[in-house]
């Protein structure tokens, strides 16, 4: 479904990804996993079209998508759920909610489509808090705000950065149960993660990024075996 | 207590001018970070197009209605062929492109319709004069009252109600996560500067027969509609409201009570604001 392929990204002269690949299965749930700084944000941002790549190919479904602005990515069945969350604060939670849905695609695969309804449904704490103002949402809330507005878009592919960061841990296992919901829901998941313990939960698959570039690429098992790769990459 | 009253009328008369110039500033400014010192100018243009118009034909209900589409679409045109090529440049030439463009409208101004004063008058009913509760009063400020209330709530009503409006705010908040939520957020500026100009000529229009059509009308203006912007927290259209009617207030008082000082009274407004609450009275808290 995603085809990354060599891609270098910059951020004005610092050059910060290195030739990138990475590739999704549809239905898949990937984890891309390394330290701080790594690039891990500047790979999903350069999915989505928020940093053009001055190299290489991405490949949704078929189609290229470097050189697409984000809406263009996004109308394409592509959501992404920023690593600071950036809830419209000034904007009740139902308004937020309503941003991405008029260019929603229709489910498509026979999926079942996200309306307000159904995120009242799956989020009753956000039918709560419709009237509220995004920035006077808790952290939980807010997380939960961000991957539901992103799901109205109804994308096929949701790019998840660091959903777990800041939370308390009751909350991170919230927040990992609705991921896996979302992808049990047939939405393919490309999540990025620095907590290993949460990311293992979920994740049929791993990348494990070093600065700027994939170092390893495997399931649970194979991760859980490559002691080198952890001690070097992951644990601090 | 009459003489009160007519201040009052006068301080909303100018108010309404300044909200329906200042609301396109504002959100332009909230949403694109960008100053746009031509903005007045478009208020200018307004002003002029509307007198070659009139001269034209006589009609000015005709010219309410053709100046504004003029200005939306040289504002449709400044923001897609000028502002998108310099925006990836950064704010400082975004703001000498506005600047730029500020002069050039000036000059030409001049040299198409002459650096002197010209005189809109207009005949029919809105010359008149009504007398209500002792008052007399001219109809045609009343008309400026009018018509401002009108443009407001129609504007209250898609930025607060509408879907447009939901997305117009999100964009002041944060308009790249806007864009990643699959709203085409180029588009969305261009139509924003564009209604903005078009809001702005409209003020114009009106303006034209209250006050002078002369080349130096939109820097007059501006200077209070930046006040107002600051005042009313940047990309707020309920703030640049109330900062237009305490501005236009001010204005009228000030030029009753202390002639010499009135326009200091409106710096020393701007100077408390942004002492008290620097994001003004409606913006957010950085
Ligand atoms: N907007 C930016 N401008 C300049 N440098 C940036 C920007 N965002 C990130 N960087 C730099 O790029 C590198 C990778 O950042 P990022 O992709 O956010 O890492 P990660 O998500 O893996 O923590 C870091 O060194 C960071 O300082
Ligand atoms: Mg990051």
């Amino acid at each position: 479904m995603l085809e990354v392929r060599d891609i270098h990204s910059y951020y004005g002269k610092s050059h910060i990804l290195h030739g990138v690949s990475m590739t999704l299965q549809e239905g898949e749930m990937v984890c891309l996993l390394g330290r701080n700084g790594v690039g891990k944000s500047t790979t999903l941002k350069s999915i989505m079209g928020m940093v053009r790549p001055r190299s290489g190919s991405i490949r949704f479904q078929g189609r290229e998508l470097i050189g697409l602005q984000p809406y263009q990515v996004a109308r394409l069945g592509v959501g992404i759920v920023p690593e600071e969350r950036r809830i419209f604060g000034s904007l009740t939670v139902e308004e937020n909610l309503l941003i991405g849905k008029k260019n929603a695609l229709d489910g498509g695969d026979g999926a079942q489509a996200w309306t307000l309804e159904r995120v009242y449904q799956v989020f009753p704490r956000l039918h709560e808090r419709r009237t509220n103002k995004g920035r006077h949402l808790s952290g939980g809330e807010q997380q939960m705000l961000t991957v539901a507005r992103t799901l109205m878009g109804n994308p096929r592919l949701i790019l998840v950065d660091e959903p777990t960061e800041g939370l308390a841990p009751l909350i991170v296992q919230d927040v990992l149960h609705m991921l896996a919901q979302v992808r049990r829901s047939g939405v393919t998941v490309l999540m990025v993660e620095q907590n290993f313990k949460a990311a293992v939960q979920v994740a049929d698959r791993f990348y494990v990024m070093g600065k700027g570039q994939i170092v390893f690429e495997g399931d649970v098992d194979a991760l859980l075996a490559a002691d080198e790769v952890r001690k070097t990459y992951l644990e601090v | 207590m009459t003489q009160f009253a007519v201040f009052v009328l006068h301080g909303l008369a100018y108010a309404g001018l300044l909200f329906l110039v200042s609301s396109g500033l504002t959100l332009v400014f909230g949403m694109m970070n960008v100053l746009n010192f031509a903005h007045a100018a478009f208020y200018m243009l307004g002003a002029y197009f509307s007198y070659s118009i009139l001269q034209w034909s006589g009609n000015f209900w005709l010219s309410m209605l053709l100046c504004p589409l003029i200005l939306f679409v040289i504002g449709a045109l400044v923001e897609r062929f000028l502002l998108r090529r310099v925006h990836q440049h950064g704010h400082l030439h975004e703001l000498l492109l506005t600047f730029g463009l500020a002069y050039i409208i000036t000059e030409g101004v001049k040299w198409i319709w002459g650096n002197y004063s010209l005189a809109v008058s207009l005949d029919g009913f809105l010359t008149g004069q009504v007398s209500l509760l002792g008052i007399t009063y001219p109809v045609y400020r009343l008309f400026i009252i009018g018509c401002a209330v009108a443009v407001g709530t129609a504007m209250s009503y898609v930025f607060y109600r509408t879907r447009v409006g939901i997305i117009v705010r999100a964009a002041v908040d944060d308009h790249e996560m806007v864009n990643a939520l699959g709203i085409n957020v180029p588009l969305v500026f261009m139509l924003v500067f564009a209604v903005g100009a078009a809001l702005s000529g409209f003020a114009g229009v009106i303006a034209g027969p209250l006050l002078t059509t002369y080349p130096g009308m939109a820097a007059e203006i501006l200077v209070d509609a930046f006040v107002v912007i600051v005042v009313g927290g940047f990309g707020s259209l309920g703030g640049a409201l109330l900062a237009s009617l305490i501005i236009g207030q001010l204005q009228a008082f000030g030029v009753l009570l202390v002639p010499k000082l009135s326009l200091a009274l409106i710096y020393l407004l701007m100077a408390v604001v942004l002492v008290v609450k620097p994001s003004g009275l409606f913006g957010e808290e950085a």
